[in-house]
């Protein structure tokens, strides 16, 4: 274990480089590409027996790393933004395929207008593909989160693939002290990929990747979100036993203060940093506020959050995307459904903010918690859909 | 009718046996078939090259016949045909 100044991005490299994988399909886009960058230097440099392949787009990148996926090799890629919406048509034959790729995203604003800064528009509007999401709130976390998804995404009961996220630049380019990991430590803990059915087995040869008709379609999509369901609890129990072998313990979100908050706000990635001391300050004034910060987002864990949140009496979810649904961001809708069965549920509002790096400072966070305690006092919520930080 | 099997009974990842293709004869797919001339063929093997469904035969380095359950008379092997008058011809399959 030691202690290095790392940025999010040098830190995911550096898991990447004690994961060691069998092959990395690589293609640079703002703010992954050092990732990637310094990946290959890796590479060159032989510190690690990865089979780096340089293609010429994203949409080869995913295509090749699923196939070496299917092929029996441990296979990563990293992307953002443009880059994943460009993967787009492959991510959902990885779940299907049940490849356990391990991938480093990098959340940046989609495009148009062109933007390289941070909101949430790409992983959430991949939100749908069976794929495992998991959100950094910053340097430690991306690093501990990219191991960890590892063995997520290759236990038994999963077996597919798992997208790991930091906020664009401002987790992937701030320098931060961080702890790692001795490389033995980290091979043990992730241990061997061993696939049961691959390309490359040319004793029990196979097809992968084959057409269905109506006729199985579905029934070769439902075990898919059987695998989904899994994940949850292993989510859980890997989040231990990294903390018992590495000190960090990890769960489906963090409740920080949240226990006999009245007001609360949900949050993922790295705002939960700002609003952690927004919520200090106010304890220190008396006022009863917490938070939830969201780690894994797929899958959602429904149940949990309605737990954690039941004895609010206001909630706001904030969401660094909208999906355009007219009815709020994706976080908010969807936790608002998962109160949908409490008796006694909080009142809930969605503030979409931060979208192509809007800055969020502890001032805009005080707001929504004021907001919040507007709420209570008048029973009422006047505006649902907030736009936090927007100038109108 | 073979039995539909419940998701629960699938491989994982749909995975199948590999070399199936085989098993499906697109041979009746077709509009026009190859007709292979002897006398004017040079065995060059470039039909073999070309062919996109593996349906010409080699054998000893010669061409020896037309996998007509596979052809599905796209016509590469005419068209690409080097001997003049050509070796192939596409004739209509009745």
């Amino acid at each position: 274990m030691v202690t290095v100044a790392k940025t999010g991005n040098e830190a995911m490299a550096e898991a990447m480089r004690q994961i060691n994988p069998d092959v990395v399909a690589a293609y640079p886009i703002t703010p992954a590409t050092e990732i990637v960058m310094i990946f290959a230097g890796f590479v060159a440099d032989g510190l690690v027996d990865t089979e780096f392949v340089a293609v010429e787009s994203e949409h080869s990148a995913m295509s090749a790393t699923l196939g070496a996926s299917i092929a029996g090799a441990r296979a990563m890629t990293a992307t953002s933004s443009q880059g994943l919406a460009l993967m787009y048509e492959i991510l959902p034959i990885a779940s299907a395929l049940r490849a356990p790729i391990v991938m480093p995203e990098v959340n940046r604003a989609l495009s148009g207008p062109i933007n390289i800064h941070c909101d949430h528009s790409d992983t959430m509007g991949g939100r749908d593909f069976g794929w495992i999401h998991i959100f950094s709130e910053n340097t430690q976390e991306a690093y501990d989160n990219v191991i960890q998804a590892v063995r997520i995404a290759e236990h038994a009961s999963v077996r597919i693939p798992a997208m790991v996220t930091t906020d664009g630049f401002i987790i992937s380019h701030c320098m931060e002290r961080i702890e790692t990991a001795d490389d033995q430590d980290v091979k043990n803990f992730i241990g061997e990929y061993k696939r049961e059915n691959s390309l490359l087995d040319t004793a029990h040869p196979i097809t992968a990747g084959a057409l269905d008709l109506q006729d199985y379609y579905f029934e070769h999509k439902r075990p898919v979100a059987e695998a989904m369901r899994n994940a949850k609890d292993v989510i859980i129990e890997i989040g231990k036993e990294f903390g018992k072998k590495f000190g960090r313990t990890y769960d489906l979100f963090e409740k920080y203060k949240l226990d006999d908050a009245d007001i609360a706000i949900v949050v993922l990635g790295s705002t939960a940093g700002t609003a952690r001391a927004v919520v200090d300050e106010l304890r220190d004034k008396r006022v009863k506020a917490g938070m939830l910060k969201l780690r894994v987002f797929r899958p959602f864990p429904a149940a949990e959050i309605a737990a954690a949140l039941s004895k609010t009496k206001a909630v706001a979810v904030m969401d660094r995307s909208d999906s355009f649904s007219s009815q709020g961001g994706p976080v908010f809708t969807e936790v608002r459904s998962a109160l949908y069965e409490v008796p006694m549920k909080p009142k809930i509002v969605n503030f979409i903010y931060g979208l192509g790096g809007r800055d969020v400072k502890m001032n805009d966070i005080n707001s929504v918690y004021d907001a919040l305690q507007k709420i209570i006092k008048t029973g009422k919520v006047e505006t649902a859909i907030n736009y936090l930080g927007l100038r109108e | 009718m073979k039995k539909q099997l419940s998701w629960k009974e699938l491989p994982e990842g749909d995975v199948l046996e590999a070399g199936t293709a085989v098993e499906f004869e697109t041979g009746d797919w077709r509009t026009n078939k190859p007709v292979w001339f002897p006398d004017r063929c040079i065995h060059c093997l470039t039909c073999w090259i070309v062919c996109p469904d593996a349906s010409v035969k080699v054998a000893d380095g010669k061409f020896v016949g037309f996998d007509y359950k596979h052809c599905k008379g796209c016509g590469l092997c005419a068209a690409e045909c080097p001997t003049k008058p050509k070796s192939i011809e596409m004739v209509l399959d009745k």
